[in-house]
């Protein structure tokens, strides 16, 4: 008697978790079923893509070529016969690596102290703060073609910026996103003068948590401002600098539309980047395979930095 | 005596050390705001000139008569409404859809438990580290056999599903105690009154960040609808903007002014909401 009570409890039970499960898969189904379709399919199909011959048309026009187009793309054979040189003076695919790692090399730094000079100014009781914050990361917000295109006019032959530097006494009268040696200088400037908002956002968050009293300790012992910024803040701001640059390089890795709208990755190759060569291989060429290799070579840069960041989270996180 | 005058005479210095160090910082800061306001200054300059003007030397910061009818010539040059009604359609769907679901998942994920839970999550995190441009070309390649390309639709489900809202929500209702679900329970409350009645007004604060950020990223997105809409019927002002820069490239005054328009309506939100900006990126502080 007892044990069919059990069973009987023992089944309706599970008729409850049932029921339970369902209503779970109910919430999650309406986002996952979509995110499924167009995210995690594709994330899928790009790795297959990545071994196959296609030029788009009809599915059994695709051809199996194993690691083909990743030889193709690093030029293995020309490489291996002409050294390590050939790759990035002369490979589209090292050029375009050469000129993301230099963009980023050059934007992370700049951007990350003018955040952190932005946000200690701006963190000190300063007037009108609130207003010098708006203004500072409002060209986060603003629409990158509008700005693109108006950095662009402004950096043209007879355009302000050269009037400007003509003016401080160096002779330049050249547009600058024609001109192969300044064009990847200003789309740095432009990514600069878009995100550093963006980080003091960031880093004035930061600062509100360092803790008051280290620096009522730090005057005691007699530390003056400057060692107090260098032994008590830039310590403390440590962990968020460390996840902002991680962020700060990943997004220059993906760098797209300031290319496309300020110089179209020219002049020649002098703006050629990871992304924009994706785009031309596969929207102009209709090179799917080769575009997917480039792809996964963009992929494994960034999955490199995101587990950098994971395992510093986890330490960070410990301490 | 001496000891006490040498005190005072250092205090005066450092007193007037600091007046200057303050004088100093705000000539620095308001430098950096003029290097961050002077591209829309120029931008608002020089739509208002000539198209011979823009580039007069020395430059003239404020035009001699101001040409309003470029803002006019402009509407008739440019299927502006179109571009802004296409515009407001996705990123008001988008934002609709992308913050109900989300949080719809994010519940279910933060406090319901069932089998495949964190699998299913894992797949959420790991596509968040996935650039999209590794898989734009397969998303078109599906999007094209499926029929949408050129539609509104194909944005609409390009953004929408973001792994971001979901991982956004989950960690704002991880910070919910559950105990109020299981006192909502034990009132006769089902799971979608839960989610209804006690989650959602609790979760003001993260559906601001999602809804502005959502809006905002999809108003200014312009790979996605370069990609996918080619007829004018359906350019977004991003993609319509860059058409008419490079049908009219010499017409810089002109551009401008397109410029200015296409700007203005992301300044109003962002100038009312800005509070709600801040606080997402300080709180959430991730959106690569």
């Amino acid at each position: 008697m007892a044990q069919t009570d059990n069973r009987l409890l023992k089944r309706r039970k599970t008729r409850y978790e049932r029921k339970k499960e369902l209503v779970a898969y109910s919430f999650i189904a309406p986002n996952f079923i979509g995110f499924a379709v167009f995210t995690l399919l594709p994330v899928l199909f790009s790795i297959f893509l990545s071994f196959v011959k296609w030029k788009g048309g009809a599915f059994s026009t695709m051809e199996w070529v194993g690691l083909g187009n990743y030889a193709e793309i690093f030029k293995t054979a020309k490489v291996a016969e002409k050294g390590l040189g050939y790759l990035f003076t002369k490979v589209d695919l090292g050029i375009a690596l050469k000129n993301t790692l230099f963009y980023t090399l050059i934007t992370v730094p700049l951007t990350l102290i003018c955040a952190v000079a932005l946000a200690l100014a701006l963190n000190r009781a300063v007037k009108g703060a609130v207003g010098f914050r708006t203004v500072f990361f409002f060209p986060y917000v603003a629409s990158m073609v509008a700005i693109c295109v108006c950095w662009r006019f402004m950096m043209m032959k007879d355009g302000p910026i050269n009037q400007l530097i003509m003016a401080v006494g160096i002779n330049y009268n050249k547009s600058w996103t024609a001109d192969s040696a300044m064009a990847i200088w200003s789309i740095i400037l432009v990514s600069v003068w878009r995100n550093m908002g963006y980080y003091m956002v960031i880093y004035l968050a930061a600062l509100q948590g360092v803790p008051q009293d280290l620096y009522e300790a730090a005057t005691m012992d007699g530390a003056n401002k400057w060692q107090q910024f260098c032994h008590v803040t830039l310590p403390q701001l440590s962990p968020t600098t460390f996840f902002a640059s991680t962020m700060l390089i990943i997004s220059c890795f993906k760098i797209y539309d300031v290319v496309k709208i300020m110089t179209e990755g020219g002049p020649g190759r002098a703006t050629k980047m990871l992304v924009t060569y994706i785009y031309d291989e596969a929207f102009s060429n209709f090179n799917y395979g080769i575009a997917s290799a480039i792809a996964m070579v963009l992929l494994v840069i960034v999955l490199i930095f995101t587990l950098i960041q994971f395992s510093m989270e986890d330490k960070y996180a410990n301490n | 005596m001496t000891q006490l005058a040498l005190n005072k005479n250092a205090g005066v210095r450092r007193s007037t050390l600091s007046v200057v160090l303050k004088a100093l910082l705000y000539v620095v800061l308001i430098a950096l705001a003029l290097f961050t306001l002077i591209p829309f200054v120029w931008m608002i300059s020089a739509s208002l000139k000539l198209d011979r003007e823009v580039f007069s030397y020395p430059i003239r910061w404020i035009p001699e008569t101001f040409h309003w009818e470029n803002y006019s010539l402009i509407w008739s040059k440019v299927p502006l409404i179109t571009y802004f009604k296409n515009t407001a359609t996705i990123a008001l769907l988008v934002t609709f859809i992308q913050t109900l679901t989300s949080s719809f998942a994010a519940y279910a994920f933060a406090k319901l438990r069932f089998r495949g839970r964190n699998t299913l999550f894992i797949c959420y995190v790991a596509t968040i580290a996935v650039p999209w441009q590794t898989y734009m070309l397969p998303q078109f390649i599906l999007m094209r056999s499926m029929g949408l390309y050129d539609t509104l639709w194909a944005i609409v489900v390009l953004q929408s599903f973001s792994a971001f809202g979901v991982f956004l929500m989950r960690q704002f209702y991880q910070g919910i105690p559950t105990e109020l679900c299981e006192a909502a329970r034990i009132d006769g409350l089902s799971e979608y009154g839960i989610w209804a009645r006690i989650m959602l007004p609790l979760s003001k604060a993260a559906i601001a960040t999602l809804v502005i950020f959502t809006f905002v990223g999809t108003w200014n997105d312009y790979m996605g609808p370069m990609i996918y809409l080619t007829r004018d019927v359906n350019k977004t002002i991003q993609v319509g903007l860059q058409r008419f820069i490079q049908e009219n490239s010499s017409d810089y005054h002109l551009i401008m002014a397109v410029s200015v328009c296409s700007l203005l309506p992301v300044s109003v939100v962002f100038l009312a909401l800005q509070k709600y900006f801040i606080q997402g990126i300080a709180t959430t502080g991730l959106k690569g």
